[in-house]
């Protein structure tokens, strides 16, 4: 880099590079900034106007609205989600990647297709399943698909991770007299945590954030997580942007928490993820 | 099963211990590899044909289907919505695909090279990713809606005869979708840029350097030949994500106004599940299944051929 560059350059770098990033910083300011403020100032100057004053009252307001319930919702799914995926996504990979068993690149593949699948193509007859065997309109119903339709990723992800520990030190271990089961449980289990960690929170921002299979799968609205419901408090607070704003704000902290404690492997689980 | 210890039976027919144990063992593996692929074939695979069969039928989910054979393929071609709907899903493959992949390759472009303040940018351009689809658009219904942010700023600047209801004018409720979805993808496409761009061989640039190349040289000849597999992917991970939008447009818009800002995905939404129309709705899942496959096929196979010629 010669002289000039090295002088006018920061400049300009600095200056496109802040007008580009208040295009993605100004929409969050706005929102937070509207959910703090009151529905009569907000009715008098409008939402793009310096606020009065700032109040809490609108979360309040949102969490009272049944936000809270359906905070819990979502988590009552997505947290069991998240570990039964994990545990037979681990399982399917060790038994694929380790052992010798026929067929084991076909089912492998197969299961990656089905996770391609357009859901388009599985709405339909996945709500009849779900009636036939007494899931719709359940928890327990959005748990059960949201974990078999995804499993394909995860395991094919972990297969290719678990190929990756050298031989000898399960070999090692079974000559010590391990069985299947224990060389999975104390050896490649442990071995596999950082990718365990990296799928785990991206299953868990994917099934949070989830709306399509909310609302083909579910009706009661005492049941709905709180993506598909903030979508329906639109409808009750029509104007009230102070409330609408808080209830986006409370729906966005969960997986805004989740990627700030395993940022790390959060963007690497993206790097492996875009790899299928 | 070469390497699964198999039961033998000793000869006087009971089994060793250690044969005991081989083919408990046997039974583990085959529970850990059997469950969860029987778990996801019978909820992904096994609707998918299922989807195929509907899309033959006539349907309401309460009477028995009636097998009616193509009739709902050919009955797309005469329906106006569908032609809409698709030319609304082409055009946005085209323009949220194109500029999420062009947005991403450039922010990686300008953020790949060490410097004071990069950390903080890559982190704003990629907070998004981690928000769901409903709140991206709960946030831009903000700044799209009569009184928000955009007529305010036109209204500012003296524009306010171009103020208009961006979400709810035919003309314009695509493109307003369209960009949120945006502001939500790039983000993720540079990160996959960024990790492409760690395996660009800098010897490579100085040596182009020393030859006299421009900086758009050494980035046409030098950058995009070895981005070459990370842009396989993206443009793979972008069509299949382009082709199942649905989130961004049901939160805003569910298509309208009259189906002016349909996809296909919304529009197989509304008929088949809130319209009971199953049949209808399972073909226009079959074509979008076709439509994502398709396009991963044709750009599978010019890339091969490129890479024959090349």
């Amino acid at each position: 880099m010669t002289a000039t560059n090295s002088r006018v350059r920061p400049w300009l770098f600095h200056g496109g590079m802040s007008i580009l990033a208040a295009l993605w910083v100004v929409p969050l300011a706005l929102v937070v900034v509207t959910s703090l403020r009151t529905f009569d100032d907000l009715a008098d100057a409008g939402l793009a106007s310096v606020p009065k004053g700032l109040t809490l009252d609108p979360y309040r307001q949102a969490l009272a609205s049944g936000e809270w319930h359906s905070i819990v919702n979502s988590l009552i799914i997505t947290v069991p989600v998240v570990v039964v995926t994990l545990l037979l996504a681990s399982m399917a990979a060790y038994g694929l990647a380790r052992h010798r068993i026929p067929f084991r690149r076909t089912l492998l593949l197969l299961m990656l297709a089905g996770n391609l699948l357009p859901a388009q193509l599985l709405l339909i007859p996945v709500l009849k399943l779900t009636e036939q065997f007494g899931l719709f309109d359940s928890r327990i119903g959005m748990i059960v698909v949201l974990t078999a339709v995804g499993l394909g990723f995860y395991t094919f992800v972990l297969h290719g991770f678990m190929r990756g520990i050298p031989e000898e030190v399960t070999h090692a271990a079974k000559i010590d007299g391990a069985t299947t089961f224990g060389v999975y449980l104390r050896i490649v289990l442990p071995l596999t945590k950082p990718a365990m960690a990296a799928l785990g929170s991206l299953a868990f921002t994917w099934t949070f954030n989830d709306l399509l299979w909310s609302i083909t799968l579910l009706r009661d609205e005492q049941k709905l997580p709180v993506t598909p419901a903030i979508l329906g408090m639109q409808g009750q607070f029509v104007s009230s942007w102070n409330v609408i704003a808080a209830a986006t704000v409370i729906a966005a902290i969960p997986t805004v928490i989740v990627f700030l404690r395993f940022q790390r492997y959060f963007i690497s689980g993206l790097l492996i993820g875009s790899s299928k | 099963m070469a390497a699964v210890p198999k039961a033998v039976p000793t000869r006087a027919g009971t089994l060793s211990k250690g044969a005991r144990r081989g083919s408990r063992d046997a039974v583990v593996l085959l529970a850990f590899v059997l469950i969860p692929f029987t778990l996801e074939m019978l909820w992904t695979f096994w609707p998918a044909l299922n989807s195929v069969y509907i899309s033959l039928t006539r349907w309401d989910g309460i009477a028995p289907p009636e097998f009616v054979g193509l009739d709902n393929y050919t009955r797309m071609w005469s329906d106006e919505t569908f032609r809409l709907a698709l030319r609304n899903t082409v055009l946005w493959l085209v323009l949220f695909g194109g500029l999420s992949v062009l947005g991403g390759l450039g922010l990686a472009l300008l953020l790949d090279k060490p410097r004071k303040g990069i950390g903080v940018y890559r982190a704003i351009f990629f907070l998004p990713v981690v928000f769901s689809m409903v709140v991206t658009a709960l946030v831009w219904r903000m700044i799209f809606q009569p009184e928000g942010v955009v007529n305010g700023i036109l209204s500012a600047v003296g524009l306010e005869d171009q103020a208009r209801i961006w979400l709810g004018e035919p003309e314009t409720a695509l493109y307003a979708l369209i960009v949120p979805a945006l502001w939500r993808q790039i983000g993720y496409i540079m990160v996959l840029f960024l990790a492409g761009l760690k395996t660009v061989d800098p010897l490579l640039h100085e040596a182009a350097k020393v030859d006299g190349a421009t900086a758009f040289e050494r980035f046409r000849h030098v950058t995009l030949p070895q981005l070459r597999p990370i842009t396989t992917v993206v443009l793979a991970v972008t069509v299949i994500d382009a082709l199942r939008s649905f989130d961004i447009v049901w939160a805003l818009t569910k298509g309208g106004p009259y189906h002016s800002s349909e996809l296909l995905s919304t529009y197989q939404f509304s008929t088949g599940l809130l319209g009971s129309q199953l049949g209808y709705g399972s073909a226009l899942a079959v074509v979008i299944f076709l439509l994502t496959v398709g396009t991963i096929v044709v750009y599978l196979v010019r890339s091969l051929r490129d890479e024959e010629t090349a």
